[in-house]
């Protein structure tokens, strides 16, 4: 950009502190940068070498052995969680997607105004207070803990991630393709639901599973709904073993072959969900909405 | 809603019409459902705190005892843990996210661009508890054997960094914690940096400006209001945040100076005793916890949209990932 000012012309050339000083912010920026990466490229290269040197047969086929007994592992967990992630999803995806489908098709008034800003001040509620409500509204009920409850806890953690996300992802349709199906004489229900929620469905997965893979990891929220439990359980009435449960208390008990299972579950734990952000954008690469 | 298509003859003028009636209900619905969740959790907390609003009224916010056994519950204690651990957290996190926003979006080179936010979105995606246990194998013992000593004799001083260097403690957590919300600032701040016009950077370049005045002055300047409300949003997260605080932070309910101290935090203390209360009092008081925790989570998040909202006019902040 300097070559343009050499000395033939009036402008003053840029003194040598000003240079100084823009290197030094240049560099500055880039170390944030490396500093930034460091825990990142920790925490993998950590949880793969812990988790990959942990991981056996037992640990994903057998449930936990006693306290002070070697072996054992979180097959019940990994079942529980998949239990628990499917109840929220039942309750969650379509409320989440019916509220998006109001915001964008209806919403373009106060009621709609102030539910679009609802959704975004639950997405900023801690997790813990939201297991307060599964409590409060399930478990209280019940008069004990279940996966159940959990699973509620978790669908109302979904909903404002994947209507906001589904209205964005319905806004991106054109207009001209509503005004094509109701010229046809096409309702407007059949519209919505065969040609707008049609065409957005590689957004509106992408929302889903960006919903899914944030609450497939959360802890807070089960720890008085599930409960966790030590043996197989498949009703989803009772109290439920989950992964990241499971990995909070092996990771704060004292014995050494409980912290390697803690790692393994970690690592079983991230391959799903870093799974799953990666087949959303591969999903949103292919499909026909790349802005996401 | 207007409906101004002219209905074909070849149709019915009953066709359709009683469905779209049940659609709209249906998914109106929906969307109240969504109105209906905030109010029932405001309900719901506020019914159950009752007891323990009744017993102790504002005293709970400033009294320092908590003695389940003898049923005194204060919750200063906890709301000081849960505030410095934050402004610890958001010491260390601003002028990193600021910096890798920056360098995402005016200085790195276009190719290194997408690979760069993905590596930096994918600390989003990491479960807490992960990040807890990293914490307590790792990050602990590397505080307590080189970090804390060192600091113990350089800063030591100042009050702040001493006692004996456990690792366990505030430090720990305010460091997990910054890392933690790292992400959350630097993204907004990278779609704030990404309104501001170009023709802004252009006209401060023509003047002479070197980069680092451009960005100072025509860039960070004009988004100002949009970063703060990104840091905002990350305090917001701070606040809340409870597994990976509650595995590295001590959990002593006790008000120490010291940053090498153990501590407690509010999200901490419903994740340690709420499933083992026992007593309506015990259990309301941590309810009152809860309640105090989402009015400031609601405030802050508040807030911090409406900041973002003034720079990106319009344009959805997308603040979950």
């Amino acid at each position: 950009m300097s070559e343009t000012t050499s000395s033939k012309t009036s402008v003053p050339p840029i003194s040598l502190r000003r240079r100084l000083t823009d290197h030094a912010m240049t560099a500055a920026s880039v170390l944030t940068v490396v500093i930034v990466l460091a825990p990142l490229v920790a925490i993998f290269g950590y949880l793969v070498y812990r988790g990959i040197g942990s991981i056996n047969w037992d640990f994903l086929t057998k449930t936990p052995k006693p306290v002070g007994e070697l072996g054992g592992g979180m097959a019940n967990a990994i079942v529980g969680s998949m239990m628990i992630l499917a109840i929220a999803s039942i309750i969650g995806v379509p409320f989440g997607v019916g509220a998006g489908i109001y915001l964008a098709e209806f919403g373009r008034n106060r009621l709609g105004s102030i539910i679009r800003f609802t959704a975004d001040v639950l997405n900023g509620v801690p997790s813990i207070v939201i297991g307060i409500v599964g409590y409060a509204i399930v478990v209280l009920y019940q008069h004990h803990f279940s996966a159940l409850a959990g699973g509620v806890a978790l669908a109302i953690m979904m909903v404002p991630t994947i209507s906001r996300t589904t209205e964005e992802m319905l806004l991106l349709v054109p207009q001209a393709l509503r005004e094509a199906a109701y010229g046809l004489g096409v309702p407007r229900w059949r519209t919505t639901l065969s040609i707008v929620l049609r065409t957005a469905t590689s957004g509106v997965i992408t929302g889903i599973m960006l919903a899914f893979a944030r609450i497939a990891g959360e802890t807070a929220p089960l720890l008085f709904t599930t409960l966790g439990n030590q043996f197989w359980n498949t009703r989803p009435g009772e109290p439920t073993a989950a992964l990241p449960l499971q990995i909070y208390v092996y990771a704060n008990s004292p014995y050494e072959d409980w912290h390697r299972q803690a790692w393994a579950g970690s690592f079983v734990l991230i391959i799903l969900i870093v799974g799953s952000v990666a087949a959303v954008r591969y999903v949103v690469r292919r499909g026909s909405f790349g802005t996401a | 809603m207007s409906t101004e298509e002219t209905r074909s003859p070849l149709l019915h003028a009953s066709d359709g019409a009683a469905a779209d009636r049940v659609f709209r209900y249906t998914i109106t619905t929906c969307g109240l459902a969504v109105l209906g969740v905030l109010l029932l959790i405001v309900y719901e907390l506020v019914l159950r705190s009752g007891l323990s609003w009744h017993a102790f009224g504002f005293k709970f916010f400033a009294a320092s005892e908590w003695d389940p056994v003898n049923e005194q519950f204060g919750a200063l204690p906890f709301i000081y843990g849960t505030l410095v651990s934050s402004l610890v957290a958001l010491i260390i996190a601003v002028p990193l996210a600021v910096g890798v926003a920056v360098f995402t979006t005016e200085m790195c080179p276009k190719k290194l661009r997408g690979p760069l936010s993905f590596f930096v979105e994918l600390l989003a995606a990491i479960p807490s508890v992960i990040y807890g246990l990293w914490a307590i194998f790792v990050l602990v013992p590397l505080l307590s054997g080189y970090v804390q000593p060192f600091l113990g004799k350089t800063l030591g001083w100042t009050g702040l960094f001493t006692g004996p260097p456990y690792g366990i403690g505030m430090l720990a957590a305010g460091i997990i914690l910054a890392i933690m919300i790292i992400p959350i600032i630097s993204s907004i701040t990278r779609e704030v940096l990404m309104v501001v016009p170009q023709h802004q950077r252009e006209g401060v370049l023509a003047l002479g400006a070197t980069r680092w005045e451009m960005i100072r002055v025509g860039v960070l300047r004009n988004a100002r209001a949009g970063i703060v409300g990104g840091i905002i949003l990350g305090l917001g997260r701070a606040l809340g945040e409870t597994m990976a605080v509650t595995m590295v932070i001590g959990n002593r309910p006790e008000i120490a100076k010291s940053l090498f101290a153990p501590g407690y935090t509010m999200a901490s203390v419903l994740a340690n005793e709420f499933s083992e209360a026992t007593g309506d009092v015990y259990l309301s008081a941590l309810i009152e916890i809860g309640l105090a925790l989402f009015l400031v989570t609601i405030v802050v998040n508040a807030l911090a949209r409406l900041m973002v909202w003034t720079v990106t006019r319009g344009q959805p902040a997308r603040a979950n990932v």
